[in-house]
């Protein structure tokens, strides 16, 4: 799943970093803040939630546009994702088209027409 | 797909549609019409396509027709024409709708319903600046099938993420199984239904206040195209908008851009004014 959104994002013309847990993506953003996170929901060490409640709590914390991409796919993990301050949310699985109309949501590319 | 074959289709849905198939398509026929085929029991699409050159079945050929044309939609498809639609049209429209305080609207060829329902989350979004008012859409396309989903409004979880910010599935769709959603009985009383094509006469749709006619008039021939939008014209109230899919100009002296790249068009002598039109004017007046 990284590596197919890796791929896709590659193709957006986006720089990609990887982190394998929570608590790498934490360590990785509070060096160099990026524009966007692409975040599962379970992983080891640091939950995708909890990392994302740290993220926003760092000093330009609510720079990264956070895109859940994830199989949880029930209304309560929608909800709290954005109640935990995601951008937006992606539900395995999923297709370029649906990752590139998220990013025209969030605005980190324009359509392309 | 032989030569001989593929025009049998091409004028068939040319003739039932007014959509002109070019040879580079020829393979989205065989995907699409394998269903039909089997759906009718021929043992391959042959066998179909040799009924179709004597005298078919009138069911055959609406069912190979609304194959062919079924469109490929999604929520806010290109973002800007419904983004225009909330931020700008429905504030002129209320203006010059006040004493009534209903808005008509035509999606024509609005397949699966995406592109209703879309413009229905947009006027949701304005709130209680049209406390009271009534956004009446009508939906028309071509497929039964298309417009039975629109009805019933469930979309698959593909369906619902190309397009449709997450915020608002939460708000206005309901969970109905775990690969399905609902979209809100509220959103679903704004659309009405109708079968419609294009080709036929118009004038008993009455008048609207807003047309969507996206993607679809690209697919005519130019003199269709051209019959089309004067039809389209004269169910468009004197100072109504006419949205068209990206690109698509109408190539016809009844309509001037309000917004030419985002295809938002209004009748010549349409009070509204576009924003580059208050610059020219200025620039005139400085001469």
């Amino acid at each position: 799943m990284r590596k197919v959104a890796r791929r896709i994002a590659e193709d957006l013309g986006f720089d990609c970093v990887e982190a394998e847990d929570g608590q790498k993506a934490y360590e990785t953003c509070k060096l160099a803040m990026p524009d966007a996170v692409l975040l599962d929901w379970n992983m080891p060490v640091m939950s995708g939630l909890e990392f994302l409640e740290k993220l926003r709590q760092l000093k330009n914390g609510s720079h990264p546009k956070v895109i859940f991409c994830t199989t949880e796919n029930d209304t309560k993990h929608l909800q709290r994702a954005l109640d935990a301050g995601a951008d937006e949310y992606i539900m395995k699985p999923f297709d370029n088209e649906i990752i590139e109309s998220k990013f025209v949501i969030v605005g980190l590319i324009e359509e392309s027409a | 797909m032989r030569i001989t074959d593929f025009d049998i289709y091409q004028h068939l849905l040319k003739e039932k549609s007014g959509l002109v198939l070019v040879q580079d398509q020829s393979y989205l026929l065989d995907s699409r019409l394998m269903p039909i085929a089997k759906k009718w029991g021929f043992s391959s699409l042959d066998a179909m396509t040799a009924v179709l050159h004597g005298v078919p079945d009138k069911d055959l050929v609406y069912d190979v027709v609304e194959a062919m044309t079924t469109k490929d939609t999604s929520f806010f498809r290109d973002t800007w024409p419904f983004h225009m639609f909330r931020d700008e049209i429905l504030t002129m429209l209320k203006k010059v709708r006040g004493s009534q305080k209903k808005i008509k609207i035509w999606c024509a060829a609005a397949a699966t319903g995406q592109e209703p329902y879309s413009l229905g989350l947009m006027f949701k979004e304005r709130g209680a600046d049209f406390a009271g008012w009534k956004l009446d859409i009508l939906s028309t396309d071509i497929s039964v099938e298309a417009l039975e989903q629109s009805k019933i409004g469930i979309y698959s979880q593909f369906e619902v993420q190309r397009g449709l910010p997450v915020r608002l599935l939460l708000k206005h769709f309901k969970q109905v199984d775990d690969i399905n959603w609902q979209i809100s009985s509220d959103l679903r009383k704004m659309v009405r239904h109708q079968t419609f094509n294009l080709l036929d006469n118009m004038s008993a749709l009455g008048k609207f206040d807003m047309i969507v006619c996206r993607n679809v008039l690209g697919e005519f021939d130019a003199p269709l195209r051209k019959k089309t939008l004067e039809k389209l014209g004269n169910q468009l109230e004197k100072d109504g908008f006419l949205f068209l899919g990206n690109g698509e100009k109408p190539e016809n002296d009844a309509f001037r851009p309000l917004h030419e790249k985002r295809g938002v068009w209004v009748l010549q002598d349409s009070p509204h004014r576009s924003a580059s039109d208050v610059p020219q004017a200025l620039a005139k007046g400085a001469v």
